[in-house]
C-alpha cells in the first residue's frame, strides 16, 4: 500500500512528533537560560554557533534532517540492515580503544575536528534494532533458555565494552532492554530474582553485615520450618534452600565487598555511600586506580546538594525564566548536561516540573500504545526498546538530580546539551515513527 | 497468550507510572514541603554587602571637632587577578620581604578565597599611600581602598572619647547578632556610651554572586536594599583648650583633673595622667600602640578621673561640716579647743595646727583644716542621740554623703565608672564583729580610712556646695544633632538632684566662706586669681604600697577641690596628683590655672611660666620602674613556661651574668627544659638585690 501511496506524511504519528519538538525546544531554552549572559547578541551567537544553545539548535536541525531521511527510507531497510548496524556499532565501540581522547575521566569519546562522538550513545539504536531483529525471527522461541541467552548477549556485549571504557552510566542503560525481553515473554522469575538480588545488595550496604547474616539465616530457618512437610517428601528442597542461603550469605559477605573494592572506582563507591549517607567502609581497601580527575576537591555530595538547592528554591511556582539565581550563576556543576533539570525546577517550580514530567509520561505511554498496535514483532520490540531506553534515562537522571540515586552521568533525553545524545534519541524516535507508519506491514 | 501479553504491557505501564509517581513525590517534597532550600539558595547566591555609614563627629562647646573622620587607605588584593607582578618592587615599597609577601598572600587566599578582594595591608601611613598610589598601576590585582578612620585634631581627650575597635565575640554575642565579625564598634569612652547614636544606621546592599563568589550585579534591581544613615554628631560641654591645658599639666604625673560646670553638670575637662595621644589607637600602628599602652604598669589606658579611688582626705571636711550643720549639731559659731591633737579617743589624731583658736568657729576650722574639729563633729554626727545613736545616725550620715554623690556611681556618660566607697554599718560589723563605735573609724571624719571617692565625685560634691544643694549628673554631651523624642539617652542628665537644698543657705554660706578663706589666707594661696573669689579645699592623703613584700610609705596624694566664682559658680574642679606631697604644692596651682583659663579664656603671661614649671615636674612614682620590671619578667617567665620560647626571658637573664650555655651543645632542648625549674630562683635573686631600673 505504501509503495502505491508515497505521501510521506501518511501514517505518521504527529502526536509523537509534536511531543518531540516540544521537548527539544524546552531543552534548548533550558540550555539558553544557563548559558545566556546579559547583553549577548542571541541571533549572532545562534548563527555562528558560539554558544551552547546555538550548537544545540544546530544539532536539532541535523536531527530533523536525519529524521526526514529516515522517514523517507523504506521500513524494510531497518529490518534488513539491523545486524549490519549492530556489527558497525560494535566496531565503533572497539575503535574507541585506539582512538579515544580522555574527557572528564571517561575513555569513551572519539574526537575529530571540533566534534566529539560517543559510540556508546549511538549503540543504543543499533542494539535496539538488532534485538528487535533477533526477537522477530521465526526460529526464535523466546521461552527457550538458548534464545534468552542470545538476547542477553546481544544486549550485554556492548554494555561490557562500555564498562571497559569507564562509562558505567551508559553501560547501565543497556539493562533497559530487559524490559523489552520481559514484554516478549521472559519469565517473570528473572525479574523477581533480579529485584531480590538488588534488594540484597542494597541491604548489604545499609545493614551491618553480621545483623544481615542473622536475618538471612532466620529467613532460611523459617523457610525450612514452613516447608518441613515437602522436605520430608523431597530431600532436594532442603538442599536448594541451603544452597540459596549459602548464595545469599556469599553475596553479602564476599561478592559486594569484592565489587566495591575491585570493580568500582573509588569515586563511584563514594557517590553511592554519600547517597545513603554512610561513611564508605571500603575507602582504604579499594584497589582500583581512581581515574576520576582530582581537580575538584569538593565533597562527594556537592553536586547533588547544589542540585537539590536549585530545584528546591524553585518552590511551587518557580522563579521564572532566566530568574533562577542558582542556575544562572553556575552553582550546579554540569548543569547544561546531566543536571539540566535544575533549570526547569528552579525556573518553573513544582508546577513546571509536573507539566514537564507529564510531557515525558505522555511520550512514554504513547510509545507503549504505538508498540501495542504493531502487527510485526520487530516493530513492537523496537518500540518497547525506545520506551525502555528513554524511560531508563529519565529515571536515572531525574533520581540523580533530586537525590534518590547516586550520581551516574547520563543525559536527560532530548533536553541535555550534547550532540550525540540528541541525535541518537532523535534517530531512535524517527525510526519508530517510520516503522509505525507502516504498522500494517509485517516486517521480519 | 494475547491476554498474557496484554497484562505484561500493563505491568510496564504501571512501572512507568510508579517510578514517575516516586519522582513527583520527591519533587513535591523538595519544592513545596521543605523550605530550607530557598534559604540555602539565598545563602549561595546573594551577598549582603553592609554599607557602613560615617560615624558621628564629637564637637566641643565652641563647636570645634574634637573627634572627626578622615579617609585612610587599605591595600587590597584580589589573588585571582594578580599576574606577573614585580613582587620584589612591591615588597620594597611595603618594606617587607618576599617570604612575608607569600605568607600574606596565602593567608588572604585561605581566608577569602581567590576571587574576593581582601586586605593585604590595612591603614597605610600617608607617605606609604602616596608612594603606592604612584605605582599601583604596575601591580594588577592590587588596589587602594578608602576607609573612614577616626582622627583627633587636638590630640586630646583620649580617655573621654575612647576608641573604636573591631567587635569581639563577647560584643557580638551580647548584641544578639546585631554586630558581625569585622564590624567596628566603640570600645570605651563616649564612642562606646553613645555607640547607637554615633554609628548611624548600617545600610545593606544585596548583590548577586556567582559560584566563584564574584559579585556580578545587584539583586532584584536593589529592591531589598536599605540605605546607610550617617551617625549623628554629639555637642559636648568640653572646652577643648581647657582640656588640652589639663592634659598638658598632667604630663609626667599620675592623677586626674575634673572640671565641671555646676549649673548644668556639664564636664568642661577631664584629664587623667599618664595620658596618651588618641591618634595612636586609630592609625596604622594601633595594634602595636595598644599593646604598649596595655602593658604599661602606670596604666595610661586607665581613666583615673572616673576609675581612680582616692581617700578624699581633707577635701571631705566641707561636707562633714554641712552634715553637722544640717543636723543642728553645730552652728556657724561652733568652736573646738584644739591643742594640736584630738585625744578624745584612745589614740590621738594629729592636727597640723596647734595655736589656740585656730578652730574657734566653723569658718576658721575649714580655713585651717583642723583635724580635731572634724574628728569631733564627725563623732557628734554619727552618735547623734536625736537620731537614735550610732546604729541609726551612722547610716543617716552615709545617706548624706550619698546625696553629695559619694559612694555610688554618678552615672556619667562614659563607661567604667567606679563606685567609690562610703562605708556602711555592715562593713564595720563585719570587720569588728559588731563591736565598734565612732572612735573606731574616727578617721572618716577627716576623709581617711575606708572612705574612697573618684575625682569626678569630688568635683560633683563641689557643684553641690557651689549650687547650695543641687547638682546635675555630670555628663559630657550637651545635645545630639537632630535629637528626637526617641533619644532618651540624655534624659537622665536633665534631672535636677536637689535633696540637699534642704540644708539652709546660712550653712552653705558658712562653709563657702571658710573655703574662700582657704584660698585667701589658708593652705591654697597659690590658687589665687585676682578678681575672682575662689572657694577651695586642699587635701592630703597618706599612701602606702607593697613592693617586693615590703610596705613602703609613698609621698602623699595631693588633692584639691574648688569652685569659682563664689557669687556665680561657673566651674567646679577636683584635682588629684598622686605621690606629690601637700595639696597646695601641685594640685592647687593646677586647678588655679584651669580656672583662669576657663573663666578668663586665657592665661596671663606670667602664668605661662607656672605652666612650664608644672609640666616640667616629673612626679611619676619611683616604684613604677621596679613594678614594670617585675611585671615584664614574670610575663616573660610565664611565656617561657608556656611555649619554651626563650626570646623574651633572655633579656632578663642577661643582667649581671652571662647567658647560661647548655652543658651539652648537641642536645640543647632537654637541657633548657631542665633549667626551667631553676629559673624562678634566678628571678628571686634579682628581686632580693632589688635593682630598680
Amino acid at each position: 500500500m505504501n509503495q502505491r501511496n508515497p505521501a510521506i506524511s501518511k501514517g505518521i504519528d504527529w502526536v509523537i512528533i509534536w511531543l518531540y519538538i516540544a521537548l527539544v525546544v524546552i531543552g534548548i531554552l533550558s540550555i539558553f537560560s544557563v548559558t545566556y549572559r546579559e547583553g549577548e547578541n542571541v541571533i549572532d551567537s545562534m548563527v555562528k554557533m558560539r554558544s551552547d544553545y546555538g550548537k544545540q539548535t544546530f544539532y536539532f536541525i541535523i536531527s530533523l534532517v536525519l529524521g526526514l531521511f529516515i522517514i523517507l527510507t523504506d521500513s524494510k531497510f531497518f529490518t534488513a540492515t539491523a545486524n549490519i548496524w549492530y556489527a558497525f556499532g560494535i566496531l565503533l565501540l572497539l575503535l574507541v580503544f585506539p582512538f579515544h581522547t580522555e574527557v572528564k575521566g571517561t575513555n569513551s569519546i572519539i574526537r575529530f575536528g571540533g566534534f566529539q562522538l560517543q559510540p556508546a550513545e549511538l549503540c543504543k539504536v543499533f542494539v535496539n534494532l538488532a534485538l528487535a531483529k533477533f526477537m522477530s525471527r521465526i526460529e526464535t522461541n523466546f521461552t527457550r533458555p538458548r534464545s534468552q541467552l542470545i538476547a542477553a548477549a546481544i544486549v550485554l556485549a556492548p554494555a561490557l565494552i562500555t564498562v571497559a571504557q569507564k562509562e558505567t552510566g551508559l553501560a547501565l542503560v543497556f539493562f533497559a532492554f530487559f524490559i523489552v525481553m520481559f514484554r516478549e515473554g521472559l519469565p517473570a522469575g528473572y525479574l523477581v530474582t533480579g529485584f531480590s538480588l538488588a534488594v540484597l545488595i542494597v541491604a548489604t550496604l545499609l545493614i551491618e553485615k553480621n545483623t544481615l547474616a542473622v536475618i538471612i539465616t532466620a529467613i532460611a530457618i523459617a523457610a525450612l520450618y514452613l516447608m518441613r512437610r515437602q522436605i520430608k517428601r523431597r530431600r532436594s528442597i532442603l538442599f536448594s534452600i541451603l544452597l540459596f542461603w549459602l548464595f545469599c550469605v556469599g553475596i553479602q559477605r564476599f561478592a559486594v565487598p569484592f565489587l566495591f573494592t575491585n570493580v568500582f572506582q573509588k569515586h563511584q563507591v563514594e557517590r553511592i555511600f554519600s547517597l545513603i549517607g554512610r561513611e564508605n567502609p571500603y575507602a582504604k581497601l579499594n584497589k582500583v586506580r581512581d581515574e576520576a580527575p582530582a581537580t575538584k576537591p569538593k565533597d562527594t555530595d556537592y553536586n547533588v546538594r547544589q542540585s537539590k538547592i536549585a530545584i528546591g528554591s524553585g518552590g511551587f511556582a518557580g522563579r521564572g525564566f532566566l530568574k533562577g539565581t542558582q542556575t544562572r550563576f553556575d552553582f550546579v556543576p554540569e548543569q547544561r548536561t546531566d543536571f539540566i533539570f535544575c533549570t526547569i525546577g528552579e525556573g518553573f517550580g513544582f508546577l513546571g516540573s509536573v507539566v514537564f514530567m507529564g510531557l515525558y509520561l505522555f511520550l512514554l505511554l504513547r510509545i507503549v500504545t504505538i508498540a501495542e498496535r504493531q502487527r510485526s514483532v520487530f516493530s513492537r520490540c523496537y518500540a518497547y526498546g525506545v520506551a525502555s531506553v528513554v524511560f531508563f534515562h529519565i529515571t536515572i537522571n531525574m533520581c540523580m538530580t533530586i537525590g534518590l540515586a547516586p550520581v551516574i552521568g547520563i543525559p536527560l533525553p532530548f533536553i541535555s546539551y550534547g550532540g550525540t545524545s540528541l541525535v541518537t534519541f532523535s534517530v531512535l524516535l524517527f525510526i519508530l515513527i517510520r516503522l509505525d507508519a507502516d504498522r500494517q506491514m509485517v516486517l521480519r | 497468550m494475547s491476554l498474557f501479553n496484554q497484562s505484561r504491557s500493563t505491568v510496564i505501564r504501571l512501572i512507568f507510572l510508579g517510578i514517575f509517581f516516586i519522582i513527583m513525590i520527591q519533587l513535591f517534597n523538595l519544592q513545596v514541603v521543605s523550605n530550607k532550600y530557598q534559604q540555602m539558595a539565598m545563602d549561595n547566591a546573594v551577598f549582603r554587602k553592609v554599607v557602613y555609614p560615617n560615624r558621628g563627629i564629637i564637637y566641643d562647646r565652641k563647636n570645634q571637632a574634637i573627634l572627626n573622620n578622615t579617609i585612610m587607605y587599605d591595600l587590597v588584593v584580589t589573588p585571582y587577578e594578580v599576574k606577573k607582578i614585580d613582587t620584589l618592587a612591591l615588597c620594597r615599597i611595603l618594606e617587607i620581604d618576599t617570604v612575608e609577601f607569600k605568607r600574606r598572600m596565602l593567608e588572604v587566599r585561605l581566608k577569602n578565597g581567590n576571587f574576593r578582594p581582601s586586605i593585604f595591608e590595612d591603614l597605610l601611613p600617608p607617605q606609604l599611600h602616596a608612594r603606592l598610589d604612584e605605582y599601583i598601576w604596575k601591580f594588577p590585582g592590587f588596589a587602594l581602598v578608602e576607609r573612614p578612620v577616626r582622627v583627633y585634631p587636638y590630640k586630646a581627650a583620649a580617655h573621654i572619647m575612647g576608641y573604636v575597635g573591631e567587635a569581639d565575640s563577647g560584643i557580638i554575642r551580647r548584641s544578639g547578632g546585631f554586630y558581625r565579625l569585622g564590624d567596628y564598634v566603640g570600645r570605651s569612652g563616649l564612642e562606646a556610651y553613645y555607640e547607637k547614636v554615633l554609628m548611624g544606621q548600617r545600610g545593606i546592599t544585596k548583590l548577586i554572586k556567582d559560584n566563584n563568589n564574584r559579585l556580578v550585579g545587584s539583586y532584584e534591581m536593589g529592591r531589598f536594599d536599605t540605605p546607610a544613615l550617617a551617625g549623628r554628631n554629639l555637642r559636648t560641654f568640653i572646652d577643648v583648650e581647657v582640656q588640652q591645658l589639663a592634659e598638658k599639666l598632667m604630663s609626667n604625673k599620675v592623677g586626674a583633673i575634673v572640671a565641671l560646670d555646676p549649673k548644668t553638670g556639664g564636664i568642661i575637662a577631664m584629664a587623667s595622667g599618664p595620658n596618651y595621644d588618641p591618634n595612636d589607637l586609630t592609625g596604622p600602628n594601633k595594634q602595636k600602640n595598644y599593646g604598649r599602652l596595655a602593658l604599661d604598669v602606670a596604666g595610661p589606658l586607665l581613666n583615673r578621673a572616673v576609675q581612680g579611688n582616692y581617700e578624699p582626705g581633707s577635701t571631705y571636711k566641707p561636707m562633714g561640716a554641712l552634715v553637722a550643720l544640717d543636723e543642728g549639731l553645730i552652728g556657724p559659731n561652733y568652736g573646738y579647743p584644739c591643742g594640736g591633737f584630738y585625744q578624745a579617743c584612745m589614740k590621738s589624731v594629729k592636727c597640723t595646727h596647734d595655736n589656740p583658736g585656730h578652730a574657734a568657729n566653723l569658718r576658721l576650722s575649714i580655713a585651717n583644716s583642723c583635724n580635731s574639729y572634724y574628728s569631733h563633729i564627725y563623732r557628734m554626727t554619727v552618735e547623734n542621740s536625736k537620731m537614735g545613736g550610732l546604729k541609726k545616725a551612722f547610716p543617716a550620715w552615709k545617706i548624706y554623703l550619698n546625696h553629695f554623690g559619694l559612694g555610688q556611681k554618678l552615672g556619667v556618660d562614659i563607661p567604667g565608672e567606679s563606685n567609690g566607697l562610703v562605708p556602711d554599718t555592715a562593713l564595720y560589723n563585719r570587720i569588728y564583729r559588731g563591736s565598734w563605735n565612732s572612735c573606731t573609724n574616727v578617721s572618716l571624719g577627716i576623709g581617711q580610712g575606708e572612705m574612697q571617692s573618684t575625682p569626678l565625685q569630688l568635683a560633683n560634691a563641689m557643684c553641690v556646695i557651689a549650687n547650695k544643694g543641687f547638682y546635675y549628673t555630670p555628663h559630657f554631651v550637651k545635645s545630639i544633632d537632630n535629637e528626637t523624642r526617641a533619644d532618651t539617652i540624655l534624659n537622665k542628665y536633665r534631672v535636677k538632684h536637689e535633696v540637699l537644698t534642704r540644708i539652709s543657705d546660712e550653712a552653705y554660706e558658712a562653709v563657702t566662706s571658710g573655703m574662700q578663706d582657704v584660698v585667701e589666707r589658708g593652705t591654697a594661696q597659690a590658687a589665687m586669681i585676682p578678681g575672682i573669689n575662689i572657694c577651695a579645699k586642699t587635701g592630703t592623703a597618706e599612701k602606702y604600697r607593697i613592693i617586693d613584700g615590703k610596705r613602703i610609705q609613698l609621698e602623699d596624694n595631693s588633692m584639691f577641690v574648688c569652685f569659682a566664682p563664689r557669687e556665680n559658680p561657673q566651674i567646679a574642679i577636683a584635682v588629684v596628683v598622686e605621690n606629690s606631697g601637700f595639696g597646695s604644692t601641685w594640685a592647687s596651682p593646677i586647678a588655679s590655672l584651669i580656672m583662669e583659663k576657663y573663666l578668663n579664656d586665657t592665661l596671663r603671661s606670667e602664668r605661662l611660666k607656672e605652666v612650664d614649671r608644672i609640666v616640667a615636674a616629673n612626679l611619676m612614682p619611683p616604684y613604677l620602674g621596679r613594678l614594670q620590671y617585675i611585671e615584664d619578667s614574670t610575663r616573660a617567665f610565664r611565656w617561657y613556661n608556656m611555649t619554651k620560647d626563650t626570646s623574651y626571658i633572655m633579656k632578663f637573664l642577661k643582667r649581671g651574668q652571662p647567658i647560661p650555655k647548655p652543658a651539652n651543645p648537641s642536645k640543647p632542648a632537654p637541657v633548657l627544659i631542665n633549667r626551667s625549674a631553676s629559673l624562678p630562683e634566678k628571678l628571686k635573686v634579682q628581686k632580693k638585690t632589688g635593682t630598680i631600673i
